[in-house]
């Protein structure tokens, strides 16, 4: 059963990811040879339209494209100008006026590319929506962890930070635990939203309950720009509670990968020798977020069986 | 082990057939490149990939020299892919040597319309530049789309558009021989 559109993982089947990941180690491949472009969406147009400030993620998908040989339309828009649902109307028209193949949306509403995808005719990405999802990361997450160890099962992952914003934590704990990951979340009790537990995931309050016997540990950004209702006392104070700091990652096995959806607020939630030390993913994800969003495009765009 | 909806008309290649023709083009290899110095053999998957690895065993046997192989996966360099069903599952490329200034002898079982070589082509272009590209095909059986010949060919089989050459190889389809199928 094709996959039509990549709008969260939480109903994704297992079987579906793998394909994606799977799909990503030759287009990995591709992007560490000189010659870093194939002629596979030679005639296609990705067009991304991003209603929230984002340079990686959109240079990331931007790149996918082009290393496959489709054009790319970049399409910015700011949220605050236009009513929700009249954004997306005019988004679907203009979307359909510029003959896009595939979209990818990052919005600030949850359920915004759900919308888009019944609207349009087209595959639908979601790059983001809100503090609900966003796939291709929680995809390159795995597609990492599973490039150094191949089998998951019983792997103990540590997410701390901001679990209450954060849409990156939200894919992996619908993802991580059905490939074995065993999860554990740190945040203060004012960032972690209600219900966590229920997902098969355990909650914890201080690192040092969570990090020992940790064999890969995940940190969140602290969205400062989502810090002005004083769910935290400050940055300094969360920075000393819970930055990921040498002290604490001597908690985790000696072994332990180091990973960060970026961009890193080094100094407030990650220690920079811990962000550049020898058990860092962090450029890893980088590189394999072009190679999985590859697989993306790839899998989406053609020979869909509809 | 046939193509549903057809039927099992002639056996063109038996066990003992592949194995002289694969020899024959062993032979032919080295005699038309003086020797197997900075050759390299890539097989496109699946089929070229064990008859790759048959031929440099063979030109090892003969020569006493290792000819490097490669694997070549031409999905993402097909011209039809749109055109296609479920998306083909892609594979991993592995041409472990550099190809710049190599001989490159391309090997495939079936010689046909020559897209499958086309995009094999570039994607080794893409990798580097050869010297030169020859091709190796165990069966060429005519009806070419695009202006493309084989080097080698291990049989000539002329055949209608109805009818498909299957190549069976003890590697991948668990027997070894090439039949004729055709509709009906």
């Amino acid at each position: 059963m094709p996959v039509r559109h990549l709008l969260g993982l939480a109903d994704m089947p297992a079987a579906a990811i793998n394909e994606f990941l799977e799909n990503a180690l030759p287009m990995k491949q591709i992007i560490s040879r000189d010659i870093k472009k194939v002629p596979t969406l030679r005639g296609k147009t990705v067009v991304t339209l991003f209603y929230e400030p984002s340079t990686r993620t959109r240079m990331s998908f931007e790149l996918a494209a082009k290393y496959l040989s489709a054009d790319t339309v970049n399409v910015s828009a700011s949220a605050s100008s236009m009513a929700k649902g009249e954004s997306l109307a005019d988004t679907a028209r203009t979307v359909a006026a510029l003959g896009a193949d595939l979209v990818v949306l990052r919005h600030p509403s949850a359920g915004a590319p759900h919308l888009l995808a019944r609207m349009v005719d087209v595959p639908v990405v979601n790059a983001g929506d809100g503090m609900h999802e966003h796939p291709t990361q929680a995809l390159l997450d795995l597609f990492t962890l599973r490039e150094r160890r191949p089998d998951l099962e019983g792997l103990k992952l540590v997410i701390i930070g901001d679990l209450l914003h954060s849409r990156v934590a939200r894919s992996n704990i619908w993802c991580l635990p059905r490939f074995g990951v065993d999860v554990h979340l740190v945040a203060p009790p004012t960032l972690v939203p209600a219900g966590l537990a229920a997902l098969g995931v355990t909650v914890h309050d201080r690192p040092e309950d969570a990090l020992p016997g940790a064999g890969a540990v995940m940190v969140l950004r602290l969205q400062r720009e989502r810090q002005q209702e004083g769910l935290i006392p400050d940055v300094r104070e969360y920075a000393r509670l819970y930055a990921l700091n040498g002290e604490r990652m001597a908690l985790a096995r000696p072994d332990a990968y180091v990973m960060h959806p970026g961009p890193m607020n080094r100094g407030i939630e990650i220690a920079p020798d811990v962000a550049d030390g020898a058990c860092a993913l962090i450029t890893d994800q980088v590189t394999n977020g072009v190679a999985v969003r590859m697989a993306v495009l790839y899998l989406l765009m053609l020979g869909r069986g509809d | 082990m046939g193509h549903p909806g057809f039927r099992e008309k002639a056996t063109i290649l038996d066990r003992d057939g592949i194995r002289r023709a694969l020899t024959r083009i062993a032979h032919e290899i080295i005699e038309k490149n003086q020797g197997v110095q900075n050759l390299a053999l890539i097989g496109i998957r699946r089929r070229g990939v064990p008859l790759a690895l048959r031929l440099a065993e063979k030109i090892g046997q003969i020569e006493g020299a290792q000819v490097p192989v490669g694997f070549l996966d031409i999905t993402l360099y097909r011209d039809d892919l749109t055109r296609l069903g479920p998306q083909p599952q892609l594979s991993r490329t592995e041409v472990p040597f550099p190809v710049t200034d190599r001989t490159v002898i391309l090997v495939d079982d079936v010689l046909y319309t020559g897209r499958t070589v086309r995009a094999a082509l570039d994607a080794i272009m893409d990798l580097g530049r050869p010297r030169a590209i020859q091709l190796a095909a165990l069966i060429d059986r005519g009806h070419r789309e695009l202006p493309i010949r084989a080097d080698y060919v291990g049989k000539n089989v002329p055949t209608s558009s109805r009818e498909i050459i299957s190549v069976q190889l003890e590697d991948t389809d668990g027997q070894e021989q090439v039949v004729i199928q055709e509709t009906g």
